[in-house]
């Protein structure tokens, strides 16, 4: 019955969050100055043409009418079309959504493998140099933000060492073999590894720059975690069962330390995916990020309004999934 | 043990001191860019273009740093832009450490319906990608130093509404605070009087560390090409020029971004020293 | 010679105070031997010291601590930890923190006959329900497959009992095993040591402040203050005639079940004077 009663307040607050979005991006992007209309037309358009236009895509009736001509939009699923691209807005979000979700993971998965790995270097040599090194590195990839780290990294790797590609998603003269947008994912599915690899080489350095803060701030949060878990008695006890100390890390405190990091990943993951639209644009990666700055430089209301409801609904998702995960993994909650 | 944490206090301090002095050189050089500055920022010269920093061969000693593809000099665009990072930082850093702090003091400590609202109001904000918010603000704004001051502080209020509710929460539930109360004091007095001086160092750590996001913020508008006219010197205007000439002349785009990359590090690093200190029980 | 013999041991916190003053301490195999002392007096300190599991912050002087012929401390850490692991075990003070939260109660007991003596798993999982039978828990099957948060702190520490004896170590330290239960439990729990101990006569080490516990459980005794050894004797030589004069206020501190309401005495401070005179001449013998 709680359980009941929590989940119904967690959707409507969801709705209510999702709403306030929808209604704030609506109304401020009204007041943009310039008529996008007039924007999208050749310089020899008239007067009349451009009326007819503002009057097709609603832009003449009052905010208050427009707004709710689009929620209830919205609701059958229908975002609108594109003033720039005069595409359905859904379907160009979807279009380019797998690029940004493929780019977010990559970098999740990079962030949870570095600060994994760092922690556990940390705990397992605690109090030595290589411990202070550690807790220095964290200090440094925290300070600075991801956009900053995205440069460094073009610096390092595209100019001074070009390991690997700086700008797009995948080298543009291949013909592409896929039938859906989730190109990595398609890439391995179809054995085509030369197209793995042309695609990771592109996505490593984004997805790097991305990861940087995040797996310092893992590092951080899961050796503080690790360090108050290695103090228990079970882990002492263990101890004195014969078990290296690898082990006893590894088994006895991970699974318990794990737990109190996930949640602050979790929060943490939402601001990575919300940084893919600058390192989007630095790396021009034909992504969301990428095609919302697009979106507000031509002032193209609908596709902006679906891009950044599109972003409310990840991160909401996120969120309640890590409270999912949180209830999965804790044994407490499982059985309790 | 004990000579651990002393080494921990120092290597802390030293922290504390290099990044403020860092800062303090930076606003310096930006108070008196006219004398600092060896060249016009602004002043266009299309066949010295690119050219590259002094100790490089082909370039011309009097661009210490080198050259932007418009021949304007690298060096005297870096120590103006720090004019415009500054102004920013401070300007935006201490509007939005008021209007944030204010409205988290007023949801943490009277609660009720207030509280419901603030926190409401975070959890939609929360939900935004900033970016993409602060890009959208700029559009609607137009471009301009007030337009980037007002987007920063309309995006990152919630950074300090969210921290110091929390404080104001675990501090109202103080005894002294009871004790306040039954002894008369109003409860806008008793917030100013009692809590406020309380949640104050959690206040200046905040700060200095927005600063250092308001410096990066500008940056980034500057980047993305929307912030500043590009004429005027900023280092995320330098920093666009840079990415996309990063092949032909790698100067235009490392100079700036290590001015950049130090600035925000200075700042953070200055918080993070400023919450060590602040923290009873580290000290 | 004896299974556990430990000769000059001194322990102390990383360059500063000493928690353990040149401590010789035997146990015969079989052996039932109590460590009383008051808090601080350093008698948990030896039994996390044979076992390895000294603080980061605390480290060994000086001293030998001979394990079944060989010292533990000439050991490389790997070997040591395998050999403790083979030959001895702990049965600890808090059951409900000695027991990981987030894995099954079975494979807690099985994993040291699996992962350290190479047993295969069958016959582990034999072996533990064999063990929880032996400590009167009798719904052995669900118990198995229980997390500990859905156990009570007794039945919590009947596991940790069933798991130190689980690989017939020569040796068990028992570090106030009773402490933290309701008193209730405390004398099953109590009578369950005890009676493991008779049957599978393993020499034991009981650390406890209590003189009672150790008068029904012990054969013989050392007495702790400061981190040195005041007084070795038998239970019955202790009991009947006390040699040191803490031991004899120790004795009248302690409430008798006879005479629960008879009026507890303080340690004179003639005597704890004496005793810090003690500790500062084993001080200054170091030095010197």
């Amino acid at each position: 019955m709680r359980l009941i009663k929590a989940i119904l307040l967690r959707l409507v607050t969801t709705a209510v969050t999702l709403f306030g979005v929808a209604l704030i991006v609506f109304f401020v992007i009204r007041v943009v100055p310039g008529n996008p209309i007039a924007m999208m037309l050749p310089p020899g358009a008239t007067d009349a043409d451009v009326a007819r236009l503002t009057a097709l895509y609603g832009l003449d009736k009052s905010i208050p009418t427009q707004f709710l001509i689009w929620s209830t939009g919205v609701l059958r699923g229908d975002f609108g079309v594109s003033i720039t691209n005069r595409q359905p807005v859904l379907a160009l979000v979807l279009d380019h959504l797998p690029a940004t979700l493929e780019l977010s993971a990559l970098a999740l998965f990079i962030a949870v493998f570095l600060g994994g790995t760092a922690a556990l270097i940390g705990t397992r040599l605690r109090g030595t140099r290589v411990e202070a090194a550690i807790d220095v590195g964290n200090g440094m990839a925290l300070s600075v933000p991801d956009f900053l780290w995205g440069l460094v990294l073009i610096l390092l790797f595209g100019v001074l060492m070009p390991l690997f590609q700086i700008s797009g998603r995948i080298t543009p003269s291949l013909t592409l073999p896929f039938s859906t947008n989730f190109y990595l994912v398609e890439s391995v599915v179809r054995l085509r590894f030369d197209l793995t690899r042309d695609l990771l080489s592109h996505m490593i350095m984004p997805a790097m720059g991305l990861a940087i803060p995040l797996a310092a701030i893992i590092s951080q949060l899961l050796k503080q975690s690790l360090k108050e878990v290695m103090h228990l008695d079970y882990v002492a006890l263990a101890r004195t069962k014969g078990y290296g100390e690898t082990h006893v890390i590894l088994r006895e405190a991970l699974p318990n330390a794990v737990l109190p990091t996930l949640t602050l990943v979790g929060v943490q993951f939402t601001f990575l995916i919300g940084g893919t639209v600058i390192i989007e644009r630095l790396f021009s990666f034909e992504g969301l990020g990428n095609m919302a700055i697009d979106a507000v430089i031509n002032r193209d209301l609908p596709l902006i309004q679906g891009i950044v409801i599109l972003f409310a609904v990840i991160f909401t998702a996120v969120n309640l999934l890590v409270d999912l995960c949180y209830a999965a993994f804790n044994p407490r909650l499982r059985h309790g | 043990m004990g000579d651990g944490r002393i080494q921990v206090r120092r290597s802390a301090g030293a922290r504390l001191w290099l990044s403020a002095g860092w800062l303090l050189f930076v606003t310096l050089i930006a108070i008196f860019a006219p004398w600092a500055a060896p060249k016009d920022p602004l002043a266009q010269d299309l066949f010295s273009g690119r050219l590259p920093p002094f100790w490089v061969q082909g370039a011309d000693k009097t661009f210490i740093l080198g050259t932007d593809s418009l021949g304007r000099d690298v060096l005297s665009r870096i120590i103006f832009g720090a004019r415009i990072a500054l102004a920013v930082a401070l300007i935006a850093g201490t509007l939005t450490c008021l209007i944030g702090a204010t409205l988290g003091l007023l949801a943490g400590f009277l609660r009720g319906w207030v509280d419901v609202v603030i926190s409401r109001l975070i959890d939609i904000w929360m939900a935004f990608p900033p970016v993409l918010f602060s890009v959208l603000l700029i559009a609607v704004l137009g471009p301009g130093l007030f337009s980037i001051i007002l987007a920063i502080v309309v995006i990152d209020w919630t950074r300090f509404a969210r921290v110091i509710r929390a404080e104001a929460m675990g501090q109202g539930a103080m005894d002294y605070v009871a004790a306040a109360q039954v002894a008369g004091r109003s409860r806008l007095g008793t917030m100013l009087v009692e809590i406020l001086p309380n949640v104050l160092p959690t206040i200046v750590v905040l700060l200095t560390l927005e600063m250092g996001i308001a410096v990066i913020v500008e940056a980034i508008l500057s980047f993305v090409n929307l912030s500043i006219s590009t004429d005027d010197p900023t280092w995320g205007g330098m920093i666009a020029e840079g990415r996309t000439s990063v092949h032909q002349a790698w100067w235009v785009l490392v100079f700036p971004l290590v001015t950049l990359f130090l600035t925000v590090l200075a700042f953070s690093q200055l918080g993070e020293g400023l919450k060590d200190r602040f923290d009873p029980v580290l000290r | 010679m004896s299974f556990l013999s430990i000769r000059n041991l001194s322990v102390q916190l990383k360059g500063g105070q000493r928690l353990l003053r040149s401590v010789s301490l035997d146990v015969q195999p079989g052996e039932v031997r109590g460590l009383v002392g008051e808090s601080g007096a350093g008698k948990s300190m030896i039994g996390k010291a044979i076992l390895g599991t000294l603080p980061q912050a605390v480290e060994v002087v000086s001293g030998e601590i001979w394990l079944d012929g060989v010292d533990l401390l000439t050991l490389p850490p790997r070997p040591r930890r395998r050999r403790i692991g083979a030959l001895a075990a702990l049965i600890p003070q808090d059951p409900l923190t000695a027991l990981n939260p987030s894995r099954r109660v079975g494979p807690q007991i099985t994993g040291r006959l699996i992962d350290i003596l190479g047993w295969k798993r069958p016959e582990a999982e034999a072996r533990a329900r064999e063990l929880l039978a032996e400590v009167q828990i009798d719904v052995v099957e669900r118990v198995l497959r229980c997390y500990p948060h859905e156990l009570s702190g007794g039945m919590r520490q009947r596991i940790l009992i069933a798991s130190a004896f689980a690989a017939e170590p020569k040796l068990i330290i028992a570090d106030e095993p009773t402490t933290a239960l309701d008193v209730t439990v405390q004398k099953q729990i109590l009578r369950l040591i005890a009676g493991m101990q008779a049957h599978h006569n393993t020499a034991l080490l009981f650390v406890t402040h209590d003189l009672g516990v150790v008068s029904k459980v012990c054969q013989t005794l050392t007495v702790l203050y400061g981190g040195l050894v005041v007084e070795e004797a038998t239970v019955r030589g202790f009991f009947n005639a006390p040699q040191h004069a803490y031991s004899r206020a120790l004795l009248a501190a302690t409430p008798k079940y006879t005479d629960p309401d008879a009026s507890l005495l303080p340690v004179p401070d003639a005597v704890v004077q004496a005793l810090e005179a003690q500790v500062a001449a084993a001080d200054r013998a170091w030095h010197g």
